[in-house]
């Protein structure tokens, strides 16, 4: 039966990676990620899953040991943030061209430096263009759910991508939160028991070379496969989204709006911050203010119609990045809107916060301040720093 | 011990048709370690020669599975794959036994691999890691490595006017996996197939995590004709530029050539070593030929220290 | 245009996968400047030019030599040199014609 509980993020995705089961596990301790795989590692030493535990000495060989699994055929796992990411970066677009559904619990933390543990996106943000779907979670619930979907999605024979969870360091990974456990049996029946391979490594009738060296004449054609596999998950993201909203109640999207369809000013965030903006709209709607949010859970693939169509109707917009993209014109949440709207007949006009690097308090009044900036947008720079001391 | 004729009854691992230079060393090595092997294998490699010249799409010499990752992580990798097959094993999942192999270039192992492989070593993985060793970055045209012997010219650490090729000792990654405490380390080379075949053997009949570094020559970085890639492992074993000898359970084994012949004679049959025989350089030869001595005289030391040690 | 004959993205297996061996299908024959020649005649089977041939050239039947594959052998002449035959080796080489 499913039951509400107490728990962090981390604890929630160690929970839901328990109720899971996957075949390997390869991790490596990173603050404030290292919860997950500290509770699950305590969950094989237990027996309460089939998983092998590979606890490895890096994220590198972490995302390795995930790639070397995953080609055996297993169903493989991970946990990582900030600079054990960017370790794994090399290996990351390794991982989807190998079109390996490794799922990755993600925390996000800025990345050094100088060095900081707290969270902003820069880590997730700069993995963007590797062949990852990327999930962001705006609470534990979301984060738990996701990573139950990730597994549905990253293994469907028509996207067969690794796909990242992501939470927000400390803000979900470490605050308590009420939420829904599924029931064990359920989670196995969504998910299937055992991951399905076309093929493996570990198939020995019929032996493959996996990894092999294209040129001029092979490489395109195989990266071209993956930018369609990404394209396409949309639809698969959407209908295993659905399925869960069946069987288990919860209804999620690539994007969520919330009181946008009549807003005048909206903003568009990733991640905890949409549980603050949340609040403020609606202390804003109180006092007569048409404020809205468009929640952008899907990150990759980039759901580009979606947000055009969401956006279409709004006057004004500001985009809250925790990133900087560091090309002089803001986050790259709002340059990869800006050219979703390009071919919009309606743009709204558009502004961007960057905010929270390093883990900078985003409050109720700073996102009520967003929301006055849109009534005189004419007024506003393209680009501001929101929070940061001159 | 199995016979050839017995080994070329086995399924061959490796086809013909791939793209590494004409007496290449490497795949006699893969040929020979993997014939060895009475279960199936699964072949992991790092990036270099061995991997871009055998897997070239759509052309793979392969006939075992395959998998390349990157150039650091083939151990890594390979522990992956090691531990998803007990997974799977342990689940009732999959019902046979298999060798799991990872192949190395110095580059790759020695340097940039060299976290990778200590990390799969000590965690204990089952696994056969075999080193390449041709002792420089061959496949990115002969840069130094750690494995580079002294005095030998390659293309960032080369002999000029006031340099005489790499300056530093190699680093003794062989002896750095025996302090890991494997269950079974080994040197070998090419040329004594029934040395290497029977080391890798003895690694497959050994449960846990091993290591077999063998010298590779390389006609490209090393300048010799293509035909002599067995009588160079032959003489550096000779010379005991590179002695072949094994360590069980931390027990030293060690092979001793007949008549242990000068340095010189191994230094003076390539091309990266022609500039230490021209005049001025004589002290430089004396140091190599003392460097091997004494790595020599260290060996037999281990080998008599640890003869009553139970394996 | 060779070109135009490659399988496009639509029609290769996904994930840069190949089936076992098709480097069988790759002839490296035509890299020979030298040419072995067995002389079966000679020939003790010992089998040290197949298990010192980096190409897999080598063919071997019922733990016999039987000939070598000119499709693949790029004649770098370890097998003569490897052959212990005396004093007319077993293989010798040639310059390719």
């Amino acid at each position: 039966m499913a039951k509400f509980v107490a728990k962090t993020g981390n604890e929630a995705m160690a929970e839901a990676m328990r109720q899971i089961n996957p075949d390997v596990v390869a991790a490596y301790p990173i603050t404030p990620a290292t919860e997950v795989v500290m509770i699950f590692a305590k969950y094989v030493a237990d027996g309460l899953v089939n998983t092998e535990y590979v606890p490895v000495e890096s994220e590198h060989s972490a995302m390795s040991a995930c790639v070397g699994a995953s080609a055996a055929g297993g169903r493989v796992m991970t946990g990582t943030s900030s600079q054990g990411l960017v370790y794994m970066y090399e290996i990351l677009p390794i991982a989807s061209a190998l079109r390996l559904p490794i799922v990755m619990c993600e925390v996000n933390r800025a990345i050094s430096g100088p060095i900081n543990i707290h969270c902003d996106h820069s880590d997730t943000m700069a993995a963007r263009d590797f062949g990852w779907i990327q999930i962001f979670s705006e609470n534990s619930q979301e984060a738990y759910d996701s990573l139950i979907q990730a597994v549905r999605i990253a293994e469907n024979h028509d996207v067969l991508l690794p796909t990242m969870v992501t939470t927000d360091g400390f803000i979900i990974s470490h605050c308590l939160d009420k939420i829904e456990v599924l029931d064990d049996k359920d989670i196995t029946a969504f998910i299937g028991k055992d991951r399905k391979p076309n093929n493996s490594l570990l198939d020995l009738d019929k032996p493959t070379t996996l990894g092999s060296i294209d040129l001029q004449d092979y490489y395109f054609e195989h990266r071209v496969q993956v930018a369609e596999a990404i394209k396409n998950s949309k639809k698969t993201i959407i209908e295993v989204a659905n399925e869960f909203a069946k069987k288990f109640g919860r209804q999620y999207g690539l994007i969520e709006e919330y009181k946008l369809a009549d807003a005048d000013y909206a903003i568009v965030a990733l991640g905890s911050t949409c549980g603050t903006a949340k609040v403020v709209i609606d202390e804003l709607r109180a006092k007569g203010i048409k404020a809205g949010l468009l929640k952008i859970r899907v990150y990759r693939p980039f759901p580009a119609e979606e947000i055009a169509q969401a956006l279409s109707k709004i006057k004004n917009v500001a985009v809250l990045d925790r990133a900087d993209g560091w090309a002089g014109q803001g986050g790259p949440a709002y340059a990869e809107i800006k050219a979703a709207l390009y071919k919009s007949k309606t743009p709204p006009k558009m502004i961007n916060f960057v905010y929270g690097l390093g883990g900078r308090e985003i409050d109720k009044d700073q996102l009520a301040h967003v929301y006055d900036c849109l009534k005189n947008i004419e007024q506003q720079p393209d680009v501001q720093y929101l929070g940061v001391r001159e | 011990m199995v016979t050839l004729k017995e080994l070329s009854t086995r399924p061959e691992p490796l086809t013909g048709g791939h793209r590494m230079c004409p007496g290449c060393g490497a795949p006699i090595i893969v040929r020979q370690v993997l014939l060895a092997a009475k279960d199936p294998v699964v072949v992991v490699s790092a990036t270099g020669c061995l991997e871009v010249s055998t897997t070239i799409f759509p052309f793979t010499a392969w006939k075992v599975p395959f998998l390349h990752n990157a150039f650091e992580n083939s151990a890594a990798t390979a522990s992956g794959v090691e531990a998803a097959y007990h997974s799977l094993k342990r689940q009732g999942r999959f019902d046979k036994n298999i060798q799991i192999v990872a192949f190395g270039g110095d580059g790759g192992t020695y340097d940039i691999g060299f976290q990778s492989l200590s990390g799969a070593m000590e965690r204990g993985h089952d696994l056969l890691y075999v080193c390449y060793n041709n002792e420089a970055y061959m496949n990115t045209g002969v840069q130094r490595s750690g494995a580079t012997p002294k005095g030998a010219t390659t293309t960032t650490a080369p002999a000029g006017k006031v340099s005489q090729g790499k300056l530093q000792w190699r680093k003794d990654l062989t002896e750095i996996m025996v302090a890991h405490e494997l269950p079974y380390v080994a040197q070998a080379t090419t040329g004594n197939w029934a040395d290497l075949t029977k080391k890798a053997e003895k690694a497959f009949a050994t449960r846990g995590p091993k290591f077999i570094n063998v010298l590779q020559p390389c006609r490209l970085g090393w300048g010799y004709r293509p035909e002599d890639t067995a009588v160079l492992g032959r003489l550096a074993f000779e010379t005991c530029f590179w002695p072949i000898y094994e360590v069980e359970n931390g027990v030293y084994k060690v092979t001793k050539p007949r008549d242990k012949k000068p340095v010189a004679e191994f230094l003076k049959t390539q091309e990266r070593f022609r500039h230490l025989f021209k005049p001025g350089n004589e002290q430089l030869l004396a140091d190599i030929q003392q460097g091997v001595d004494a790595h020599w005289a260290k060996l037999l030391a281990k080998e008599a220290m640890t003869a009553g040690v139970k394996k | 245009m060779s070109q135009q004959k490659k399988p496009g993205w639509k029609e290769l297996a996904i994930g840069d996968i190949l089936p076992a061996g098709t480097a069988e299908k790759f002839e490296t024959g035509d890299w020979r400047s030298e040419r072995p020649t067995w002389h079966p005649e000679r020939c003790i089977h010992c089998l040290f030019c197949w298990v010192n041939c980096p190409d897999t050239s080598i063919i071997v039947e019922n733990g016999k030599m039987t000939g070598i594959d000119m499709k693949h052998c790029k004649g770098c002449g370890i097998c003569a040199k490897e052959c212990p035959v005396k004093p007319d080796k077993a293989i010798t080489m040639g310059p390719e014609r």
